[in-house]
């Protein structure tokens, strides 16, 4: 399938494809509550001092208890943060040099019931890997799902190549596929028509699709849009990372909760970018410490069209799979120098604005200035050039913050996620917080 | 630059909360804003990365795309002037252009300044920021009246604008008329005296003695819309009766020539067509514009215009004396002319254009984009009121833009609907 809209914002500093021999073992990792937008009452079910293996619970959601959200790693916990009103922020557990990890049952794939399978995923921590649409959060185990989609590839900027980062993987991913498919009768991956793929080319029991174009192209949403779109709030459709599939395939061919993982460490901040070899959950102090130069830094978990900024000492997420780091634009511009009002090429623009003659096919070293203040929304037809979707963005988002229901619904609410939209708010001439927007919309339907 | 920035910043304090101008914060805001760009960045979740672009520099995309219509349109001025008042030739350029300085600039200054005003003072009352959509307005009223117009009226003019299109609705972004014609209606309704008839077009100017310049002979006021409608009085065909009757033309065959560069009298900045197209290049390469309305605009005109051809009756058979043959000059007029002649090409360029006003959908922009052609036409030929059609169209086409955006918005609807049930 080819789609036209979208856009790669380029950006220097790709990870090359070796895995980094400077860097120590993180020895701090947590899991934050925050990462799991549809996570209503997240609640610490370990003490300060409590020893863990890893796969033993330490957080869940007080409204879905089943639910286990594991240790990535063997070792004691030795902090949980909290913010205003208590707010639970983070479990943070000290790695063992060694990992011990919880042991489950091994059983052939095969013949391990649909109930049984559920128990264990639940029980190991690797249910949350799965993300429900509609509203794009933990999927919930009474789910019936009808089918199950995975994207093979990540168009995001400078994303990690999973061919790399999961060589070797193809039987996990082959076992993560069989378990799945005890959920829904259907698994549709998505590839990347531009290159074959090593992991899932032989994979069997799905349905194979293949996608051209630049980014959100890797988006699983779009591609769930292109091959078999939600109808409505009650068509419920799983979504899972490769990586997510390889952890489930090892858990029933070993018997254990693998959390380990290849990420990118890359960006214009990173001195000499290629992949880290962590679990999940990592504080990022080491890989800062090699990794990243520079003072007015900013280290970001994930992409940066979708991360969250964390402090040089902060963790990673738990849906990361890279590391990226950029420069701080926090500084002013006289207009006439390289201001509103000068022609530059220093910076990237989706637009050909008066004075912006950057290519977009260079690779910037971009910063974080906003570039802009927000404004009220003037510009039209934009958004739809990076949206490959049969949907209004502009009048999706007008019906979100208008509250109507009915609008959303129509519109399109339960086909998007944050990140379907993360391009409208990097192009947007505007500056509004549209992923913010996004998240509110589907939490509104949710909720109310 | 560094000084001037420690400069601004030391005042600041002043403006911020608690401050003794607390009040002007936002005017404070926009001085700064507009010297410096703020150093914010992004916040820790959401995008981590911004596009280069914002709206002040989307607002200067269309000033800039304007630029060929206004210096045009100030010399154009000029030379309609001595082009009435004496050979035109006699005149240096630099004369033609200074003459036209001298009217046009003032009323581009007013403009500005009139307009700016309400929208800082709604800044401060309303407690917002400034933003840049009047940029564009500000030059844009100006071009779309006569030279002679008398400042005090521009100033209101554009008041009202602001005012009632405006800032009634929110500001920025949540109007639903184009401000800067609705400036020119206000004009055009409150004082027509000013803004229409043969009178105003072109700057006769006065003598020492305060007495009207004498004009060469042959001498007429109008523009080529009021001539067409005068043609079609006499049942004469457009082209030649304006080669006849106006002083800037000699002949029929030089009459498109000279209405596409623009050399006729009429508003400032919209006599050229030629000027419209390259800001429409400008606006359609840089995207701000959108070209399926400046296409479909086109088209519509041009279909409308050979519609009408078709009513046009038989000019022969009239001079023969044929029992019940007709014909109607205007109807009959090559279907092109409505494309160069009067404010049609900045209408469809600049105002049309505007992204908030206009149509919001892509299918959208193509319909409302032909409606206002075809309206246009229509009311230039078939309602002899109102010589000039496209502000009026545009106008029109404004108010039902949400109607055609919530039609193509509802199939989409349906779409997703239908594909709920299979």
């Amino acid at each position: 399938m080819k789609l036209k809209q979208g856009f790669d914002i380029k950006l220097v500093g790709k990870a090359t494809e070796s895995i980094a021999k400077d860097v120590e073992a993180p020895k701090r990792y947590a899991l934050k509550p925050e990462d799991f937008p549809g996570m209503i009452r997240p609640k610490s079910v370990v003490k300060v001092g409590a020893k863990v293996k890893a796969g033993d619970p330490i957080l869940i959601d007080g409204k879905q208890e089943e639910i286990k959200y594991t240790s990535p790693v063997s070792g004691e916990i030795v902090e949980i943060q909290r913010g205003e009103r208590r707010k639970l922020l983070a479990i943070v557990v000290e790695a063992d040099s060694n990992i011990e990890y919880k042991e489950f049952p091994v059983k052939p794939v095969d013949q391990v019931s649909v109930e049984d399978a559920k128990a264990v995923m639940l029980e190991s921590g690797v249910w949350p890997l799965l993300v429900r649409r509609p509203y794009a959060i933990v999927a919930d185990p009474s789910d019936q799902p009808r089918a199950i989609f995975v994207s093979s590839f990540d168009s995001h900027p400078l994303a990690p190549n999973y061919e790399f980062t999961l060589q070797g993987q193809e039987a996990y991913i082959q076992a993560g596929v069989d378990v799945l498919k005890k959920f829904a009768p259907k698994v549709y991956v998505g590839l990347n028509g531009t290159a074959p793929s090593k992991l899932f080319d032989n994979v069997a029991g799905v349905e194979k699709n293949k996608f051209n174009g630049p980014h959100p192209a890797g988006n699983v949403g779009v591609q769930i849009h292109h091959t078999s779109p939600i109808a409505n709030a009650n068509d419920v459709v799983w979504t899972i990372s490769p990586q997510g599939l390889a952890q489930i395939g090892k858990l029933f061919k070993e018997g254990k909760y693998d959390a380990k993982q290849v990420i990118a460490v890359a960006g214009p901040k990173v001195d000499k970018p290629e992949y880290v070899e962590t679990y999940v959950g990592a504080s990022v102090d080491t890989i800062a410490a090699a990794k990243i130069k520079g003072d007015d830094v900013r280290v970001v978990s994930g992409n940066i069209l979708t991360g969250s900024a964390i402090s040089k000492d902060g963790f990673i997420g738990f849906y990361s799979n890279m590391v990226t780091a950029l420069a701080e634009g926090k500084k002013s511009r006289f207009f006439l120098t390289d201001g509103w009002l000068a022609p530059i090429t220093s910076r990237l623009s989706f637009h050909k604005a008066f004075g912006l003659l950057g290519s977009t096919s260079k690779e910037y070293a971009l910063d974080t200035n906003t570039n802009g203040q927000d404004r009220p929304f003037a510009v039209t037809g934009a958004f739809e050039k990076v949206v490959p979707m049969d949907i209004y963005p502009m009048y999706l988002l007008k019906s979100i913050l208008a509250y109507d229901y009915e609008n959303m619904e129509a519109l399109g609410i339960y086909e998007v996620a944050e990140e379907d939209f993360a391009l409208c708010e990097f192009i947007d001439v505007s500056k509004h917080d549209i992923q913010k927007i996004v998240r509110q919309g589907l939490d509104t339907m949710r909720l109310d | 630059m560094k000084f001037l920035h420690d400069l601004l910043e030391k005042q600041k304090p002043l403006f911020e909360k608690g401050g003794k101008l607390e009040k002007l914060y936002y005017v404070f805001e926009a001085g700064e804003t507009f010297m410096f760009t703020p150093p914010e960045v992004t916040k820790a979740k959401g995008v981590q990365v911004r596009d280069a672009v914002d709206l002040k520099r989307v607002m200067m995309t269309v000033v800039i795309a304007l630029i060929p219509a206004i210096l045009f349109g100030i010399w154009n001025v000029g030379y309609q002037h001595f082009l009435a008042t004496n050979d035109a030739e006699v005149a240096s350029f630099g004369a033609q252009l200074i003459y036209g300085l001298k009217l046009a600039l003032p009323l581009i200054i007013v403009s500005y300044a009139a307009g700016g005003t309400i929208e800082a003072a709604f800044a401060v009352f309303r407690n917002h920021p400034i933003t840049e959509g009047f940029l564009v307005t500000g030059i844009l009223i100006p071009l779309v009246v006569p030279a002679s117009l008398p400042l005090w009226q521009i100033a209101l003019a554009s008041a009202f604008a602001v005012l009632i299109a405006k800032e009634v609705f929110g500001g920025v972004g949540m109007n639903i008329l184009n401000v800067a014609l609705t400036a020119r209606a206000f004009l055009y309704f409150a004082y027509p005296a000013q803004i229409s008839g043969d009178k105003v077009w072109i700057e006769i100017g006065e003598t020492a003695a305060g007495q009207a310049m004498a004009t060469v002979d042959g001498f007429t006021g109008a523009t080529f819309l009021g001539l067409a409608v005068e043609a079609q009085k006499v049942g004469q065909p457009v082209a030649d009766f304006v080669a006849q009757h106006a002083h800037w033309v000699q002949s029929p065959a030089e009459l498109a020539m000279t209405s596409f560069i623009g050399l006729i009298p009429g508003s400032i900045g919209e006599t050229s067509a030629l000027m419209c197209l390259i800001g429409a290049i400008v606006l359609i390469w840089t995207k701000v514009a959108d070209y399926r309305i400046i296409l479909s605009g086109v088209l519509g005109a041009l279909g409308m215009g050979v519609l009408l051809n078709v009513f046009a009756g038989d000019m022969q058979a009239v001079k023969d004396g044929v029992e019940g043959a007709k014909y109607f000059a205007y109807l009959d007029m090559p279907s092109y002319y409505h494309l160069i002649v009067g404010g049609f090409a900045f209408g469809i360029v600049f105002m049309a254009t505007d992204p908030v006003s206009a149509s919001q959908t892509n299918t959208g922009k193509w319909i409302y984009g032909a409606f206002i052609g075809i309206m246009t036409v229509i009311i230039r030929v078939l309602n002899p009121a109102y010589p000039e059609g496209i502000m009026l169209a545009i106008l029109l086409m404004n108010v039902m833009a949400p109607l055609i955006d919530n039609y193509v918005v509802n199939a989409n609807k349906k779409r997703r609907l239908k594909r709920a049930t299979v």
